[in-house]
């Protein structure tokens, strides 16, 4: 084969070869069906998007921006709006963060840094064991066991912390028989019981970059007099920086997305509440499963646009926790 | 005003401020951040390490005079480095890692219980075989990641001054004083290297423990970490293993010869002053040995 390169004359009389060998037959094969395989994957993805995108245009066509910043869902009074809905699915999600982030965190270096061998890899099949319970489990495990208990944490947080808007309750927490109802089925109930569904997500990838903390560094904090948390400090969180936001991030996207647990707990409120201990909420999967039943034709568009809005904003987390984490020095060789 | 009169001002400053916290022993240099220059004599007496069961070392006993530089060599899997790690409690990192004997600091047992091994290695420092400066840190840093490690706080004035000393003390300081706030992983191989002794000396360790630290190096910086071990002689104790007999010939006044023989733990066959081991050695497996015989 000749090729000539006219940007490089100092090749010289002989140019490069042509070093392509070709491949063994059975590597054709293998490459043949792992490329179908890959693009399987994409088009289904993708085909979701499209699927989405395209039913929700009469939806979008007839409401318009109305869509995003009308917060009742009145199919009846062709009021239909997931302002409120999205509201609800971050707050939700930001409970479920704020509880998941640090116990994942402290999970996978405890696994990862204290714990004993033979109880270490107990633990690993555990918090593997937790992220194969069904979301169902965790909704009723947080409407019946969970709640009573939790209750008296969120009157608690209204008692100390109501002055800041998120934790005010519309009811008197200070009185002598104090209104149970008001505290349950709210977003924080729900949160919790997502967060325990976040945790072990959030908490592998940690513990796959702790674990790859370069030996070399941590001995030469601990040869300085550092402690096992000064070595964590010094070398397996920096190290593992991008791990943990993109772990967290990955978490994010799954607490977003929740639903069977969310419909479970929550009682449907459509109206943008920034107080998140109280009863009421409704998050954008919950809305779907709820309607989706006895939805006639246009309002299925409009549960679906909802979806197409819960698809973008998940893939854009996702899409976001993956590039933080190739960017980094300790996902550089992982994929997530 | 030069830089040691202005260290040795604000020593006596932190040393008032935590005359409470010093005791005797060991204890003591939880403290010093600037360091005091004195040098310690180390001694194992029959020291003996096994690593899930399976003995590596049998019965080592060795005298480390203090100021002064100590080889340990001998062919690879002798036991050369365990014995090091032993000597500031590292050995016990490993998983499975076991130890019998003592080894002494200044007359005082490492392993006693109610030393901390944390207390040990501020005291015993330790350089690696590859050069392993923190990479998210600059390198004034890097220097002081030690006194950051073990909570130890430090006014503006003195961290910079203890970055100048310890960067000086390790032949580094000329090269990067005008990028103190540059990453430590931006440097070259042997300069990284120079940045860990830095980083070990800022510490205020009596002991210095080298491992194998020119094996990664080329022979330009292996010569710069030569000149460096030969200032720091006078003012700390130093002990290295080394695979290269001419660097053991160079740079130490002691050495020991380790050897395992097949299928049985390492040991020293022999340990004296260098001159003595290399050119007058009494058992013949070690002349065979300084002489390129075998390993």
């Amino acid at each position: 084969m000749t090729t000539t390169f006219p940007q490089a004359p100092s090749l010289g009389k002989r140019p490069p070869r042509d070093l392509n060998p070709g491949l063994e037959p059975s590597d054709r094969i293998f490459h043949g069906s792992a490329t179908m395989i890959g693009m399987f994957v994409l088009i289904m993805t993708g085909s979701i998007g499209v699927f989405l995108g395209y039913q929700s245009i009469p939806t979008l066509r007839h409401y318009g921006l109305s869509f995003f910043t009308q917060t009742s869902w009145q199919p009846e009074l062709d009021k239909i709006g997931i302002a409120a809905v999205l509201v609800g699915t971050f707050e939700v999600a930001l409970v479920a963060m704020v509880v998941a982030f640090p116990f994942a965190l402290m999970l996978a270096l405890f696994i990862t840094d204290y714990a004993p061998k033979q109880i270490k890899s107990w633990l690993v099949s555990a918090v593997d064991l937790m992220a194969a319970v069904p979301s169902i489990i965790y909704g009723l495990w947080g409407f019946y066991l969970l709640q009573p208990h939790a209750i008296n944490l969120a009157r608690w947080l209204s008692q100390h912390f109501g002055w800041i808007p998120i934790f005010h309750v519309d009811t008197d927490p200070n009185a002598a028989v104090w209104q149970q109802s008001r505290y349950t089925s709210s977003a924080f109930i729900a949160g919790l019981a997502v967060s325990m569904m976040a945790i072990p997500l959030a908490c592998a990838v940690m513990r796959a970059v702790f674990d790859q903390a370069p030996l070399g560094e941590r001995e030469a904090a601990m040869a300085l007099g550092g402690t096992r948390f000064g070595v964590a400090r010094t070398v397996v969180f920096p190290f593992a920086k991008g791990g943990i936001i993109g772990g967290t991030m990955l978490a994010l996207g799954r607490a977003l997305g929740e639903t069977a647990a969310v419909l479970i707990i929550v009682s449907p409120d459509f109206v943008i509440k920034p107080r998140i201990l109280e009863a009421g909420s409704q998050t954008t999967s919950q809305l779907i499963a709820g309607n989706f039943g006895d939805a006639t034709k246009s309002q299925l568009s409009a549960l679906l646009t909802a979806g197409f809005v819960l698809f973008l904003i998940t893939l854009l987390v996702n899409s976001v926790a993956a590039v933080v984490i190739r960017r980094s020095r300790s996902g550089a060789g992982t994929e997530i | 005003m030069s830089v040691r009169a202005k260290l040795s001002g604000s020593s006596t400053d932190n040393e008032r401020g935590r005359k409470d916290t010093t005791g005797s022993g060991l204890a003591n240099l939880r403290a010093p951040v600037l360091m005091d220059h004195s040098a310690a004599t180390l001694e194992a007496i029959e020291v003996s390490a096994w690593f899930s069961g399976t003995k590596v070392l049998d019965d080592v006993s060795l005298s480390v005079p203090p100021a002064s530089v100590t080889a340990l060599i001998g062919p690879s899997g002798c036991g050369k480095s365990t014995f090091l790690r032993i000597l500031n409690r590292m050995h016990e990192s490993v998983l499975g890692a076991q130890l019998a004997g003592e080894v002494l600091l200044d007359g005082l047992d490492i392993y006693a219980s109610g030393h901390r091994p944390t207390d040990v290695r501020k005291q015993i420092g330790m350089v690696f075989q590859k050069p392993n400066p923190f990479p998210s840190m600059s390198i004034s840093d890097n220097v002081v990641a030690g006194l950051a490690l073990t909570n130890i706080k430090i006014g503006k004035q003195d961290r910079e001054d203890l970055v100048e000393t310890c960067l000086t003390r390790a032949g580094l300081w000329n090269e990067v004083k005008d990028r103190l706030n540059r990453p430590g992983s931006a440097l070259s191989g042997g300069q990284q290297q120079r940045l860990c002794i830095a980083r070990a000396l800022a510490v205020g360790p009596k002991v210095l423990l080298m491992d194998e630290p020119c094996s990664a190096l080329d022979p330009t910086s292996t010569r710069r970490i030569e000149e460096t071990i030969a200032e720091l002689r006078t003012q700390i104790t130093i002990v290295i293993v080394t695979h290269n007999m001419q660097q053991a010939a160079r740079v130490s006044q002691r050495a020991a010869f380790f050897l395992a023989e097949l299928g049985a733990p390492g040991g020293i066959v022999e340990s004296g002053s260098t001159t003595q081991l290399f050119e007058n050695p009494v058992d013949p497996r070690t002349e065979d040995y300084v002489n390129g015989r075998f390993g």
